[in-house]
């Protein structure tokens, strides 16, 4: 059992119970609501005639279902018009704020609660969205949950949880150049598996992590599911406190210095125990991609696909389910991958870094004449910020569609689909089966400077070869 | 509020046979626009039953001798990915009663538990086991018993895992979880109260 783990110390703050079952009661002390996950838990609320516990406690926007190429209402897609006619509803008959488009503040949940400093350390924070775990990049429990839950959550401001095992990720030394957070988390989950994270949350720590920029970090503990743990977070620091400073909901004046003595208690001690430590090198990850269908199924850019005879046997049947559906040729090269749609967005890389990162490998070129490319901000305030920059203007001349804010092509509940067996290089966190729209699209993950990269050149390319 | 306590499910099995089966999978996005579970039945594995034309394709929820079915036998880390409640919802709207899997992905088997599926895992052989009895005999009866851990098919028994949180809750038809965690609403207040973000940082 972990011991004075951030995880400890904000888990025992925020039990409320030991309940019956022997579970947890949990206070949550973040609610962020989204249009696709709450439709029924409000139903629930109505039918019970119950109110939401902590109105003050719970935000919404809007992400999954937006078209990213018009903001006009009613949306072109009836069930889309429906469903966000719902959550306006809702957020009025309950009183909870919503960030809407005509806000200015609407955009991918994960991006906004950070952007607007409703995400703070110490915070337990819940979302009925797996990728909930971003929020642990300011030392928060974060994590993903179902309708019912949601419900729950709304009703009585708490969960039913068991509580998790801690994992220790440490990630040593500096990462090599062309290498960004993207690749780190790739390779974490390609060493310990897409279930390695099952019944443990994840705290990353060590140089790599220590030097790693807020939005960075939030990149990795956004994937931190992606290996089967549903909580990821890192330590709050100098940097998570600049990253917090001035915005919108973090404290300020005398508050903001007691907040910061609080926020300094909760790292996880000197002496602290895991369930479980793992240890990297950071010089030792290159920039990845992954070939097959699951975020685990993964390689280094310079290296070749898996040839499933060189497997054991018990392993062989997941390679061959995935080049069953990615058609790829067993040894072939990463770099010989071709690419036929680029996107770059994503509560996983559609912040701002991620843009000048990708903006960066595009600057001044063309994107291949045979490439669809998109660039979707994750939020109105992130896509404000690059035009500013001029970002939209450097990928606009390279031949890429500059877009609305909202989740876009990561999941395809929106206009924004693959076709056929088209192939994408993703910025985002999933490589699914159907995944992106089509249920024969092939999906690559990988990096946003990657993915700029692949753009280019019409195929998988090693970034470093660019620079 | 009334108390559905689940102490066994009895039916024929399913096996879905196949590691990291996401939720992506087990329901396609498009099919969360709708605002309501009432049809999430028509979609479990959708684009795995059916061809973007509308034609069948081979898999056991397409099966005639897997029509009827209760018990979903799986591989590993099933449920992955996606927090999507439809996933279970789905499956239990299709007629799943119960999940045995060789391991569970954390989300998915709390989204089962909340809607009174129990999802329980077994060994990797064993799985394996139960998966080949049910592909040459999908006729035989089968029994989960929470009560005894127990999980038979035909004569042949298996024992089964599952957090005792979870077992508890099922048996004790506390799964549906609001009623239980608004008794204790003045007692999450004072929670609230003691956190230093939630009165300002006051010290």
């Amino acid at each position: 059992m972990a011991q004075n783990t951030l995880y400890n110390k904000v888990w025992d703050a925020h039990r409320v119970a030991v309940l019956p079952t022997g579970q947890d009661q949990l206070l949550i002390g973040l609610h962020l609501v989204h249009e696709v996950t709450s439709p029924q838990a409000f139903d629930a609320l109505r039918e019970n005639n119950w109110t939401v516990a902590f109105p003050e406690r719970t935000f919404a926007t809007c992400d999954h279902i937006i078209p990213t190429h018009s903001a006009e209402r009613p949306f072109e897609d009836p069930m889309a018009e429906t469903m966000m006619a719902a959550l306006e509803g809702n957020v009025r008959e309950f009183g909870i704020p919503l960030y809407d488009l005509p806000s200015g503040k609407q955009g991918i949940v994960h991006i906004v609660g950070p952007e607007r400093g409703l995400t703070q350390p110490g915070m337990t924070i819940a979302c009925g969205d797996s990728h909930t775990s971003t929020h642990g990049a300011f030392g928060t429990l974060a994590f993903g949950i179902g309708t019912s839950q949601v419900r729950d959550v709304l009703a009585t401001g708490c969960l039913a949880m068991d509580p998790l095992k801690v994992r220790k990720i440490e990630v040593t030394g500096k990462l090599a150049p062309g290498v960004t957070p993207k690749d780190v988390i790739l390779h974490i989950i390609n060493r310990l598996g897409v279930n390695g994270g099952l019944g443990y949350a994840y705290e990353y720590a060590g140089g790599v992590f220590d030097a790693m920029t807020m939005e960075g970090r939030m990149t990795v503990c956004n994937m931190s599911i992606e290996g089967g743990a549903r909580i990821g977070y890192v330590n709050p620091d100098e940097e998570t406190f600049r990253f917090l400073k001035g915005r919108e909901f973090a404290p300020s004046g005398g508050a903001w210095d007691s907040a910061v003595s609080w926020w300094k208690t909760l790292a996880s001690d000197k002496d602290a125990v895991y369930d479980d430590v793992a240890v990297f090198a950071g010089e030792e990850i290159k920039p990845m991609i992954t070939w097959g269908i699951n975020p685990g199924q993964s390689i280094a850019v310079d290296q070749s696909l898996p040839v499933p005879e060189d497997f054991p046997l018990e392993e062989r049947a997941s390679l061959e389910a995935a080049y069953n559906h990615m058609k790829w040729i067993p040894g072939q090269k990463a770099v010989e991958l071709p690419v036929q749609t680029v996107f770059i967005g994503s509560c996983t890389n559609g912040r701002l870094s991620d843009l000048r990162e990708a903006a960066g490998v595009v600057k001044g070129k063309k994107i291949h004449p045979g490439v669809r490319g998109i660039v979707v901000p994750g939020s109105q305030e992130v896509r404000k910020a690059a035009m500013e920059e001029g970002l939209h203007r450097i990928f606009e001349e390279a031949g890429f569609q500059w877009r609305l804010a909202g989740c876009s092509m990561c999941l395809a509940m929106n206009p924004d689909k693959l076709s056929g067996d088209e192939i994408c290089a993703s910025s985002s966190n999933r490589n699914f089966i159907g995944r992106q729209g089509s249920a024969r699209g092939r999906t690559l993950l990988m990096s946003p400077a990657m993915a700029a990269a692949a753009a280019l050149n019409g195929r998988v390319t090693d970034i470093r070869d660019l620079t | 509020m009334e108390l559905t306590r689940i102490i066994t499910v009895e039916g024929r099995g399913i096996p879905v046979r196949g590691d990291d089966i996401d939720t992506d999978r087990i329901i396609p996005a498009r099919y969360l626009k709708e605002i309501t579970f009432s049809r999430m039945g028509e979609y479990p594995f959708y684009d795995e039953r059916f061809t973007p034309e509308g034609e069948t394709k081979d898999h056991p929820f397409n099966d005639p001798r897997c029509q009827g079915a209760s018990l979903l036998v799986a591989n590993a880390n099933f449920g992955c990915g996606s927090s999507r409640e439809h996933a279970p919802q789905a499956l239990m709207r299709w007629g799943i009663k119960a999940v045995i899997a060789e391991s569970l992905a954390e989300i998915f088997a709390g989204n089962c538990t909340m809607i009174g599926v129990p999802a329980v895992t077994l060994s990797a052989p064993d799985i394996r086991r139960l998966q080949d009895l049910l592909g040459t005999r999908p006729e035989t009866p089968m029994c989960l018993n929470l009560q005894a851990r127990i999980l038979t098919l035909g004569e042949v028994q298996f024992e089964i895992q599952i957090p005792e949180s979870r077992r508890q809750a099922l048996m004790e038809g506390t799964w549906d979880s609001t009623a239980l965690l608004l008794s204790n609403l003045p007692m999450a207040r004072k929670t609230a109260g003691a956190l230093p973000y939630q009165n300002g940082f006051i010290s």
